[in-house]
């Protein structure tokens, strides 16, 4: 979504900068899979989760948002999304996206009926306080039909697989280029960009999934999102923030489907196996986290929390009460309406997770009939959703931000405040980031993480007509970099005819097997679902010497095909991404997000010493993380959340 | 649960370089096996590692033939069940089986605008480089929320 929100913004500016400046634009977009159906939203989505409407704050969205995250946000950067992200939603509605709408007498219409656009003052059926109901299957179609249209199919060029960025010979803190492989014809491409948008979404597969069988792909977040985005940051210099944080999403189980519309939409309850709804029974373990647990909603983890108790002292399953919901519902409704609403029941898990109506068709589960089970998925690491992971990056400059840095540490050539001249930039001069890539600020999801495109692709116009006599040049030799890419299909060749077997070999590794063990390693030792999300100083120290050795070890992967080319890279960008993690729960001497992750050792949230931000930067030629504090600021009132504690 | 083709439907989208599924799998999984040496079809595409399949459907939407569907994946789901779309130029129709035999369908609107029809900068204006440095986009829809800025507690 961020880049086909840049493809659409740029493109006017660009074509600004040549009438007005005579700069004259080179631009590219390249994509690893096809437009139409890449990324997260590939598969289609039923809501959009984030859309202000004209009746709420940016700055109500930006209290929401920091509470959801445990109050370590950036608020200029929630800020500005929020007051952005229609203008998004406005265009999608414009370029054919059907949006659902309810009439004057209150009854839900679905986005085919001719209602007045949400532009016009139309009325979206708001299934949360943020969310609406789209009828989403062809989302990412639409939305990229209008990018291909922006930019013209000769700017843009499909399964390309950008593996590495590189920095500028005689500035290593600036961009100068990236390269990558064609997964179709045995082609290297090596770019030179002044100004390079890195928005690849967020890690999926780091952990062991529930499932590691054939339904090892049916991940929550897509699979092919590999971390891509987070580690050619870090290898490029560009500082990282809040790594430690994940999102632990409860679903239903084994399809993963949507969970926002049976909460929100059809007032479902989650409950234990004996019927109790442990949001309520369990309420009193909100007051162990002031003031997080105390707002109106409270924080997801904390959600997960609650739920986690019952799984733990054995009163699962977890369920979701959907019979209950449906017949309440049905109370009032005509026979019309009750046809209509099991046809939106459907819908929600068609239009973005058939994978779940699979589930219900094969174990006979019809939802009015037999409630389904929930559970909490693997961990995930993303920016866009309801985490905050990613790189930090400029802020906009009229919202109150700091211009300086409060807490000491901070290596000095990372810049002091939360804005240093471009929307959208990295701490690396020319790099840029949206989506997944923007960190401390997440519950953007589709919708802001197109309007954050675009502001980075407004930034990136202006960074380069302020820079136009600027020439930047690859600090490392293209045959260099082809050689680095190649290295898993070399090692291949070299040692092929050593063993009659291919896959058993001393002198390399798939990259499946080299997935596997990066998951065994983050789910026993860094927190994942083999130890309801624990772990301790001493489990991270066996992690990191673990991912050390995986981290060597990489480098002797094999590639016999393309296709394998694409899967080692794919797994070198989660092997670091999940380094970072690592190393931020490490550092971080706190549990910030019960219900996500605990560390034993230090199972409490330290409001006094942890509330800042915990940043990195990586030095690929020494291969070693260094953590960091940054101060948090707020910029709205978040008080204006909280009910007082009830002990 | 990972997609499969079947034998009998698939043309290998009638011997072009690259088939319609193998061009939008967002995860590179599907391969068209040209000569039969990897599947005993030639001419035929296959789902090349169904462990990764994460069930987007968008190769099952796709085909010309309609010879992809999906088998829900064996280490979690008993046999039996099929989902299965029709997806049609504004709208998608799905037949959903269950194991024991229970039948639905259902359709639901995808787009209210014909494929390709989007006219992306129609009737807009043009970006002025005086605006580069402001907040807001090149062009606004009634979408920008300038917000009350007494909530600004620092500014």
């Amino acid at each position: 979504m961020a880049c086909s929100g840049a493809a659409y913004e740029i493109m006017r500016w660009a074509d600004a900068a040549k009438a007005e400046n005579g700069v004259d634009l080179k631009i590219k977009l390249v994509d690893k899979a096809a437009m139409d159906r890449s990324g997260a939203v590939a598969q289609g989505l039923s809501a959009i989760n984030t859309y202000i409407g004209d009746a709420q704050d940016p700055a109500d969205y930006a209290r929401m948002v920091s509470n959801d995250l445990m109050g370590i946000t950036r608020d200029d950067l929630a800020y500005d999304v929020g007051r952005h992200v229609d203008e998004s939603v406005h265009l999608f509605e414009e370029w054919g996206l059907p949006i659902w709408k309810t009439d004057e007498a209150g009854e839900r219409h679905d986005g085919s009926v001719e209602m007045p656009k949400l532009k016009d003052g139309g009325k979206p059926v708001r299934s949360g306080k943020w969310q609406i109901m789209i009828n989403g299957e062809s989302y990412k179609w639409i939305v990229a039909e209008a990018a291909k249209k922006a930019l013209g199919m000769d700017r843009i060029q499909e399964r390309i697989f950008i593996v590495k960025l590189v920095n500028d010979k005689n500035d290593k803190n600036r961009i100068a280029g990236a390269v990558g492989f064609s997964v179709r014809d045995h082609k290297v491409v090596v770019y030179k960009a002044k100004a390079i948008l890195l928005a690849a979404g967020g890690c999926v597969n780091l952990f062991r999934p529930r499932s590691v069988g054939e339904g090892q792909g049916r991940a929550w977040y897509p699979v092919w999102n590999a971390g891509s985005t987070y580690t050619m940051a870090a290898e490029a210099g560009a500082e990282l923030t809040m790594m430690e944080n994940r999102f632990v999403p409860a679903r239903f189980k084994d399809g993963y489907g949507p969970v926002g519309a049976w909460f929100l939409l059809f007032k479902a309850q989650a409950t234990n196996a004996n019927g109790e709804v442990y949001m309520q029974k369990n309420k009193e373990m909100l007051n162990d986290y002031p003031p997080y647990g105390q707002a109106a909603v409270p924080a997801s983890c904390l959600r997960n929390h609650l739920m986690l108790k019952e799984m733990k002292e054995g009163r699962g399953p977890i369920y979701m009460d959907t019979v209950t919901a449906l017949a309440k519902l049905k109370e009032t409704l005509s026979p019309r309406e009750v046809k209509h609403l099991e046809a939106e029941a459907w819908e929600d898990f068609l239009d973005m997770c058939v994978g779940q109506c699979g589930i219900w068709v094969g174990e006979n589960i019809e939802p009015e009939k037999k409630n389904s089970e929930l559970m909490p998925t693997e961990p995930y690491l993303l920016g866009s959703h309801s985490g905050c992971c990613g790189i930090w990056t400029s802020g906009p400059e009229d919202v109150g931000a700091p211009t300086s840095e409060g807490q000491a540490g901070v290596p000095a050539h990372l810049p002091q405040g939360w804005n240093w001249g471009y929307r959208g930039m990295t701490t690396v001069k020319g790099l840029f980031t949206a989506g997944d890539g923007v960190g401390a600020s997440g519950h953007k999801f589709s919708s802001g993480s197109h309007a954050e495109g675009r502001l980075a692709a407004k930034a990136m116009v202006k960074y380069c007509v302020d820079n136009k006599d600027m020439n930047v040049e690859l600090d490392t030799d293209p045959a260099v970099l082809v050689e680095q890419i190649y290295k898993p299909v070399r090692n291949f060749l070299e040692f092929k005819d050593y063993t009659t077997a291919i896959d058993v070999n001393p002198n390399y590794i798939t990259p499946k097997m080299l997935q596997f063990r990066l998951q065994k390693i983050m789910d026993e030792y860094v927190a994942g679902v083999a130890t309801y999300y624990t772990t301790n100083d001493k489990m991270l120290a066996v992690a990191e010497e673990k991912l050390g050795m995986l981290k060597e070890d990489a480098e002797k992967m094999r590639a016999k095909d393309l296709h394998e080319l694409l899967r080692a890279w794919e797994n070198y960008h989660r092997i670091l991404t999940a380094e970072a993690h690592m190393k931020h729960i490490q550092f971080r001497e706190e549990s910030r997000y019960p219900g996500f992750y605990y560390r034993m050792d230090k199972n409490f949230v330290d409001e006094q010493n942890w509330k800042c931000f915990v940043n990195s930067i990586y030095d690929k030629t020494t291969k070693t993380w260094t953590c960091f504090k940054r101060a948090h600021v707020d910029l709205v009132d978040k008080s204006k959340l909280f009910k007082p504690a009830a002990h | 649960m990972p997609t499969f083709v079947r034998t009998d439907k698939c043309d290998g989208c009638k011997g072009q370089d690259k088939t319609a599924c193998m061009y939008i799998c967002p995860h590179d999984l599907m391969k068209l096996d040209k000569d039969g040496s990897e599947t005993g079809h030639a001419m035929r595409a296959f789902n090349q590692e169904p462990e990764q399949c994460w069930e987007c459907y968008s190769c099952v939407k796709i085909c010309p033939q309609q010879a992809i569907e999906a088998r829900h994946y064996a280490d979690v789901v008993p046999l039996g069940g099929s989902v299965q779309p029709l997806r049609g130029s504004d709208s998608i129709m799905w037949t959903i089986k269950f194991r024991n035999g229970t039948l639905k369908r259902f359709k639901f609107p995808i787009r209210t605008t014909p494929e390709g029809s989007i006219d992306c900068y129609g009737g807009k204006p043009a970006a002025s480089m005086a605006n580069i440095a402001k907040s807001g986009f090149f062009n606004q829809m009634n979408g920008y929320r300038t917000g009350n800025p007494a909530e600004l507690i620092r500014k």
